[in-house]
């Protein structure tokens, strides 16, 4: 078992987790993710490492809960246990001065962005952060990058902060401005890791995207993380997580994320109506108790 | 081998003994069982068992031994059996394999110790696997919990680390446990065994079994770390400099899929065996959504291959509801490396074969889901460097069927973490590693045994290779400590 030393809610439905993990934290790069089982007839699944401390011996990731694991991890509190956790897994970012490096993130992505952008910092690069989210409260580690790029641009789809728009849109107007990124890191979801690497490959610009693929061990065993990369079947887990955005079937790779979409919603809806069942046996005591 | 023939406790004369016939091993009704995950065989009573027994004829020369990859004493155990005496039988057996529950269910014997019994020549062979499986099962019921007299030795003071609790790694422990030294197996999965747990069903070889093999391994004093990568957590190199071990042996399996290199090999609904069988046995993909691993329910599943481990997809497939369950293989039957075993398991379970087909594409819906299997039909050439001939394709033959699963289980590649990781230790063009004899390896102190040095073989090879690498491994220790002396 693994112990959650602290766990918080950062933005509406994304929680924070701090977990106690010696190894990996010594052994963590940006880039790298973990795997976990929640409790003992769980799914594996995949989550990067947004930060970690060798010397207190942990790893942060941040958890958006949007199926029925992520929705049962985020139930769990400080002083909580996790199943299994295993990593780190994955190659770590290529990290190299390349001169101007644009990080563009959109939801939590941007916990995952943000040992790139650092370490990017560290390598020299004068580093530019394009934070997207759906509307403002959405908008996670806006301060945490600040910390650590030259400068942080926001846009969210409803105006609600910074820009109005796109993150696509927040590239187009640096470029108006004159400033020509010479690397762009994309993370977040699909269809904007997409629509950038479109836009960058018109202009020119190299463009590497980290893939969420759906995943079982992450050794590189089964090939459930499988995606097309320049004409190539790669496995995500051994390969990657990131690839060269220009080179990505996206479209492929949209439609294995989907492969279990109904059995998704129907273990959501049995995660959810258990929750529902648990609440109520609970009013109940209180009622009987008080 | 000059070896003391064992006390007949058979008391049935010789010419009765052949007459005796081989014991059919009860099994679950085959429509029945199509539907269940529940294990097929359900083992020899001992009454059969003594029958059984009883048929050997007690060959002055026995060549059942030299078809053992591990040399188990087979006459001797099978006399133990004739005299009632089970649980010393199953002790036999295991001086020379540490997992025989295992290997009784899951040996290929037609073509190792019952392809030379003697009977066989005349009459049907002994059923060497089903005594061995029943004295196991008896002994694990019945003796005194874990079946090793097992005295614990002094310390040696020397560390050991085992990388994979495949069958190979087992065998290590088991076998370095006893020699004192301290014994750690590091897995990288969430549970242990290796293809045990991961890759052959519940229907096959009960989760329970393997479960009891660790256990007892546990008691024994070895310690089992799971979630734990060598070369992602720690390296070898850190292992053995920073954590002390003082040798390490890599039973790390044959665990890369292969695929075919076709078109629409990647849509939904196409998976490495691997991928399908992990859903299923490890993540109980057959209990969803009571767990949480989802997994493919198909209408017109095809399986290609035709090794055990596309039985044991066709037959999980089958299980799992599909009204079709297709075998698909480029040979012909008398090709397949499959035990005979699950070839007549899956045909009574309602498999279909089609044998001498190969698929080319597979085609896809507007959703990215595979819906067919354009494929050719074979015949077969000219032998192979594999000595069994080539499967070339007829002109004209293409045709498409309809299908909404596919299993590719056409064998697997070595993984190529450690050696990512660890350019020290050489591999060969396979990417398997390259040991000698003794599972030796190009580094000091690191040994490695089993499907990663062999490439795709049996769980038997495996034990076998690590109780080799066991014996070196000491060898080594042992000089070491000299050398410090
Ligand atoms: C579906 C299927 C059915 C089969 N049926 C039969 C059968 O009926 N009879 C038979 O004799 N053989 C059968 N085999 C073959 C047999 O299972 C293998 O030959 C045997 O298991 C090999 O044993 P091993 O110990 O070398 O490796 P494995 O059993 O593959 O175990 C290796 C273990 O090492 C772990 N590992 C790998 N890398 C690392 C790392 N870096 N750090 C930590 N852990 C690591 C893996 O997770 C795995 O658990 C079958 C194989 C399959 C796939
Ligand atoms: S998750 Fe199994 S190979 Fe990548």
């Amino acid at each position: 078992m693994y112990k959650i030393i602290k766990a918080e809610f950062i933005a509406p439905n994304v929680k924070s987790f701090i977990l106690e993990a010696p190894h990996i934290a010594k052994k963590r790069q940006a880039g790298q993710f973990i795997i976990l089982r929640v409790h003992d007839k769980g799914e594996r699944i995949p989550i990067t490492i947004a930060d970690s401390n060798t010397e207190e011996g942990w790893i942060n990731i941040i958890v958006q809960g949007l199926g029925k694991t992520s929705a049962h991890l985020n139930t769990l509190e400080t002083g909580d246990y996790l199943q299994d956790l295993v990593g780190p897994l994955g190659l770590p970012t290529h990290i190299e001065n390349w001169g101007t490096l644009v990080c563009m993130s959109g939801g939590v992505g941007t916990a995952e962005a943000l040992p790139i952008a650092a370490a990017g910092k560290a390598a020299g690069n004068r580093v530019i952060s394009i934070i997207g989210a759906r509307n403002k409260d959405l908008i996670i580690a806006e301060d945490q990058m600040a910390e650590v790029v030259d400068e942080v641009r926001i846009s969210t789809d409803d105006g609600s902060a910074g820009r109005h728009g796109l993150v696509t849109d927040v590239l187009q107007d640096l470029m108006d401005e004159g400033i020509t990124p010479d690397m762009i890191v994309a993370i977040g979801p699909l269809p904007m890791m997409a629509a950038v690497s479109n836009q960058t490959k018109e202009i020119g610009i190299p463009t590497m995207v980290s893939l969420n693929a759906i995943m079982v061990d992450g050794t590189g065993m089964c090939g459930a993380c499988r995606a097309t990369v320049g004409g190539k079947t790669v496995f995500v887990c051994v390969d990657g997580p990131e690839f060269d955005g220009h080179q990505v079937d996206f479209k492929e790779l949209g439609s294995r994320q989907r492969m279990y979409k109904k059995q998704e919603e129907e273990s959501h809806k049995c995660f959810l109506e258990r929750q529902m069942k648990k609440m109520k046996a609970e009013q109940m005591k209180v009622e009987v108790t008080s | 081998m000059k070896r003391e023939r064992p006390e007949s406790f058979n008391t049935v004369p010789m010419k009765e003994r052949m007459i005796i016939p081989r014991q059919d091993m009860p099994e679950q009704d085959a429509l029945l069982r199509s539907t269940n995950f529940l294990e097929v065989n359900l083992g020899l009573t001992p009454e059969q068992a003594v029958f059984e027994a009883q048929r050997c004829i007690e060959c002055k020369s026995p060549t059942c031994m030299d078809g053992c990859p591990v040399s188990i004493k087979i006459p001797d155990f099978i006399q133990l059996i004739c005299n009632e005496d089970f649980v010393g039988a199953a002790k036999k057996i295991k001086e020379d394999n540490s997992l025989p529950a295992i290997c009784g269910r899951v040996c290929p014997q037609e073509t190792q110790c019952e392809e030379v019994c003697v009977m066989g020549k005349r009459f049907e062979p002994v059923a060497i696997g089903r005594l061995e499986r029943f004295v196991a099962d008896y002994a694990m019921q019945h003796g005194n919990g874990s079946m090793e007299t097992f005295d614990k030795p002094t310390s040696s003071g020397q560390k050991v680390a085992i990388v994979g609790s495949g069958p190979a790694g087992l065998a290590v422990a088991s076998d370095l446990i006893k020699e004192g030294h301290e014994i750690t197996v590091f897995e990288a999965l969430h549970e242990f065994g290796g293809v045990l747990v991961y890759g052959i069903p519940e229907f096959r070889l009960p989760k329970s079994i393997l479960r009891k093999e660790v256990a007892s391994l546990e008691d024994m004093g070895v310690k089992f770390v799971k979630n734990f990568i060598v070369g992602r957590t720690m390296t070898i190199q850190e292992l053995m400099a920073d954590e002390g071990y003082d040798a390490v042996f890599l039973g790390l399996g044959a665990g890369l899929p292969r695929f075919m290199n076709i078109p629409g090999e990647n849509l939904n609904g196409v998976y490495s065996a691997n991928e399908f069988l992990t859903r299923s046995n490890l993540m109980r993909g057959y209990e969803f959504p009571e767990w949480d691993t989802p997994l493919y329910r198909a209408k017109h599943a095809i399986i290609v291959g035709g090794g055990n481990t596309a039985m044991d997809a066709v037959r999980t497939a089958k299980r799992l509801g599909a009204d079709e369950a297709s075998i698909v293989y480029r040979r012909s039957e008398e090709e397949m490396p499959a035990r005979n075993e699950e070839i007549h398991h899956a045909k009574e379970e309602g498999v279909e074969f089609m044998n001498l087909v190969n698929p080319i594409e597979f085609i896809s819906d507007d959703q990215g889901s595979v819906v067919a299997a354009k494929c050719l039909r074979m015949e077969l050439g000219e032998p192979d460097e594999s000595g069994r001939r080539r499967p070339v394709p007829m002109e004209g033959s293409e045709f498409v069927m309809d299908v909404d699963m596919v299993v590719i289980a056409v064998g697997n590649g070595s993984n190529p973490l450690i050696s990512q990781t660890t350019p020290e230790i050489e591999t060969n063009k396979w990417g398997n590693i390259v040991a000698d004899e003794d599972g030796r390896t190009s580094m000091d102190g690191v040994f490695a045994g089993g499907d990663i040095v062999s490439g795709g073989a049996t769980v038997i090879l495996a034990m076998g290779a690590g109780r080799k690498s066991a014996i070196a491994i000491n060898e080594y220790l042992k000089a070491k400590v000299g050398s410090l002396a």
